[in-house]
């Protein structure tokens, strides 16, 4: 039995070997056409979050310059875990300024080299000085970019005080987030942060369960109660992270919140359903909201807003390759307008102003950007109405908006600490 | 078969040996390095320390005694109170003790059903894919079409606002121990469904019979024949729903609006923060509290024997 078993084996295995040298044959003699081997195919790996991974910017790359790209698109958290543990993984990374802190010192990012960027010095002074393009000074509590943009040289782990010439980011997309509120269901004006904690909207409230950005958010409500002021909300002291969380814990024992949310889809759920009425929010998604035709407003407050802001890095396995020459062809085309154009027009704001502005249509430019009422219908990049004529959008202008902002997303000294004050918190 | 396998002397020692050890070599590969390797990593690294963008190769227990970090002190404190982390496992254990009762009587009383209840096999197995339902759609559907139905706004409440059973929505329908539990029920009984049928039906019905001639009630026989030999199933079914929800965090989140705490919770904020050794620290904790729940389980029932 066995015998006769071991006999068809040695059959098969010979007819296979067989096969596999007639297919070995076979890939040879098509192998006539030099050409096609020469140039490698121009592929970039693009770690990120899927919020700036559009698809239409995908299209737009490969027509314009030939570039495919290819999207790894994880949450904000596995983009710092992936730098982190695996740089091999992705050639091109788009992360926070925020998680820089984290970033560099893995020693996993290349600096980006000024020199090889076109447009380098058009990049707006919120990200190399800390002010608007006018000179006016904008808050910088948190993780301002300005702080992190640059490092001393190109294989330094340190930040740098001044510009240089080796950037940690190149800026991509950057905005100013506040509360979103339903103005059907609160019926009276909302000015302040503090409102976020009014007992008014107990079981109507949301705030985002993501620890580094949920705890400013708190300091803002803080800060509005009255109760103290933060010498920098974006780097608390350990009594300054418990009496924030004290505050956030009292609310929730109280009912306050209707839920955390963690997902970006999660929010819209909350709004659009009327689960909550005001809740920590970001800007697309007051938009998305608004698409389904339910009123929403992303509400200008007093004390200001909680900016953030993205951008490219290139990972330290492409260096000296020619993936690394790609990637600056690729960084260099996203600044160069379209995609500018393209961002500005779903909210968020373009690193570089003018390339931008030149890939926009007048009243695009004056209603986004200039505050201006919307002059016809505003719609978004696929062609769904966002805005009809005559609206105004939440905030106003640019200068108004990034000229408001107190504080940017942070990672904090103690962030250890204030991680396990946060599981606490959930728990309490 | 262990008999006619010790019949045949004749076979040689060695012919015998290699080819068993080659053909458990593959599933033991797999258990090797998706399991073995992982787990032995897990627990390595727990005892590794760590700062804001690194883990340091290190043996220290600083993450188990951060872990528990003020435990007794508050808890023998003069207004004693539960640590974070002694409060968080209370919450996990007690949805996890709920979830696994309700499962457990719900999933007997379909298994019973369809094994004594529906004679013919056709009509058992097309009531078997029904109980599979739940299972066709992504965690992120029922995500969004839970709200529609328990929101404020959901149907529930306007249906009973209509019919004026109530004045004001409830609203503990929704982002609640409630909805949670609910979920883990529609989403795990069939895991209790499966094992338990599986049992009864292997279950001699002759022995039913001779219950019911012996003059047994339908309680007795229920109670002294189908529960004793439908013990390996409810067994393994609940090591398999206690074993989930330990572990879950995702529908915790999004039925409990990452409100209520959960062990995973807890784990996964701090993987996101980058904290991976206290993270494997807490899953060790984990792991050692359910492999204690499942001896304890073993105890009852030996499952090798009875399988």
């Amino acid at each position: 039995m066995s015998r006769t078993r071991r006999k068809h084996v040695v059959t098969r295995r010979t007819a296979m070997k067989g096969a596999g040298s007639l297919a070995l044959l076979g890939s040879q003699t098509v192998t006539g056409f030099p050409a096609v081997w020469a140039q490698a195919p121009k592929v970039l790996r693009y770690l990120g979050t899927a919020v700036n991974q559009s698809p239409d910017i995908a299209k737009k790359v490969k027509e314009d310059t030939g570039i495919s790209l290819e999207y790894i698109p994880v949450t904000t958290d596995d983009v710092s875990r992936r730098v982190i543990t695996q740089p091999n993984s992705y050639d091109i990374v788009d992360t926070e300024y925020f998680s820089l802190r984290k970033l560099v010192p893995s020693g996993n990012m290349l600096a980006m080299d000024g020199k090889r960027i076109k447009n380098f010095d058009k990049i707006t002074p919120v990200f190399s000085k800390g002010e608007l393009p006018s000179g006016k000074k904008i808050g910088d509590q948190g993780t301002a970019p300005k702080k992190v943009m640059f490092l001393e040289g190109q294989n330094s782990t340190k930040f740098a005080k001044t510009p240089t010439q080796w950037a940690t980011l190149i800026p991509t997309t950057y905005n100013a987030d506040t509360l979103g509120i339903r103005p059907d269901l609160v019926k009276r004006p909302i000015g302040n942060w503090k409102e976020l904690l009014n007992p008014e909207f107990r079981g109507k409230a949301a705030i985002l369960n993501i620890p580094s950005i949920g705890i400013m958010d708190a300091a803002m409500v803080v800060e509005s109660m009255g109760e103290y002021k933060y010498p920098d909300k974006g780097n608390m002291t350990k009594p300054e992270i418990d009496r924030t969380m004290k505050v956030l814990t009292e609310a929730k024992r109280a009912g306050q919140f209707r839920a955390f949310w963690k997902d970006f889809n999660e929010s819209v759920n909350l709004m659009a359903s009327g689960e909550t009425v005001i809740q920590s929010m970001w800007s697309p998604a007051v938009t998305a909201v608004k698409s389904k035709g339910i009123p929403c407003v992303y509400q200008p407050l007093a004390e200001g807003y909680r900016a953030w802001a993205a951008g490219f890095a290139l990972s330290k396995s492409i260096k000296g390759t020619p993936k690394a020459d790609l990637a600056y062809e690729f960084v260099n085309w996203f600044l160069d307008g379209w995609a500018g154009a393209y961002l500005n027009r779903q909210g968020y704001y373009s690193a570089v102003l003018e390339t931008a502005k030149a890939k926009m249509e007048p009243y695009e430019w004056a209603f986004w950007m200039e505050g201006k009422p919307a002059e016809r219908d505003i719609k978004a990049p696929d062609g769904t109405l966002l805005e009809k004529a005559g609206a105004k959008r939440d905030g106003g202008s640019y200068d108004e908006r990034m000229g408001s902002v107190a504080c940017w997303n942070a990672v904090m000294d103690e962030n250890d600490y204030m991680v396990k004050k946060w599981n606490e918190f959930i728990a309490a | 078969m262990r008999v006619s396998t010790a019949n045949m002397p004749s076979e040689p020692q060695i012919e015998k040996g290699l080819p068993a050890w080659v053909q458990a070599l593959p599933l033991a590969a797999v258990f090797a390095i998706f399991f073995v390797v992982p787990l032995f990593l897990t627990v390595m690294v727990s005892f590794w320390n760590y700062n804001e963008y690194e883990i340091l190769p290190d043996f220290t227990a600083r993450n188990y005694l951060e872990a528990f970090e003020g435990c007794l002190d508050r808890l023998l404190s003069t207004a004693p109170e539960l640590c974070t982390t002694l409060k968080t496992y209370l919450t996990t254990l007690r949805i996890a003790t709920v979830v696994w009762l309700i499962t457990l009587i719900l999933g007997f009383a379909i298994a019973y059903f369809l094994a004594f209840h529906v004679r013919s096999l056709s009509v058992q197995i097309v009531l078997f894919l029904l109980c599979t339902i739940p299972f066709w759609t992504s965690n992120v559907i029922r995500m969004i079409s839970w709200i529609p139905l328990l929101g404020r706004n959901g149907l529930i409440n306007q249906t009973l606002l209509q019919l004026h059973v109530i004045k004001q929505p409830l609203e503990w329908l929704l982002f609640s121990d409630f909805a949670v539990i609910l979920a883990f029920v529609h989403l795990y009984t069939l895991f209790m469904i499966v094992p338990i049928f599986n049992s009864m039906m292997r279950i001699d019905r002759s022995l039913v019979e001779a219950a019911t001639d012996a003059g047994a009630s339908g309680w007795q026989t229920l109670a002294n024949v189908i529960i004793p030999l439908s013990k390996t199933g409810i067994v393994i079914g609940s090591i398999f729903v206690l074993t989930i929800v330990m572990g879950d965090f995702v529908t915790i989140g999004v039925m409990g609006g990452q409100q209520i705490a959960s062990v995973g919770k807890m784990i996964n904020t701090q993987m996101g923060a980058l904290q991976f050794p206290p993270a494997a620290a807490h899953a060790v904790i984990l792991l050692a509290s359910v492999l204690m729940s499942i001896w304890g389980l073993t105890r009852l029932v030996d499952i090798r024997k009875e399988l």
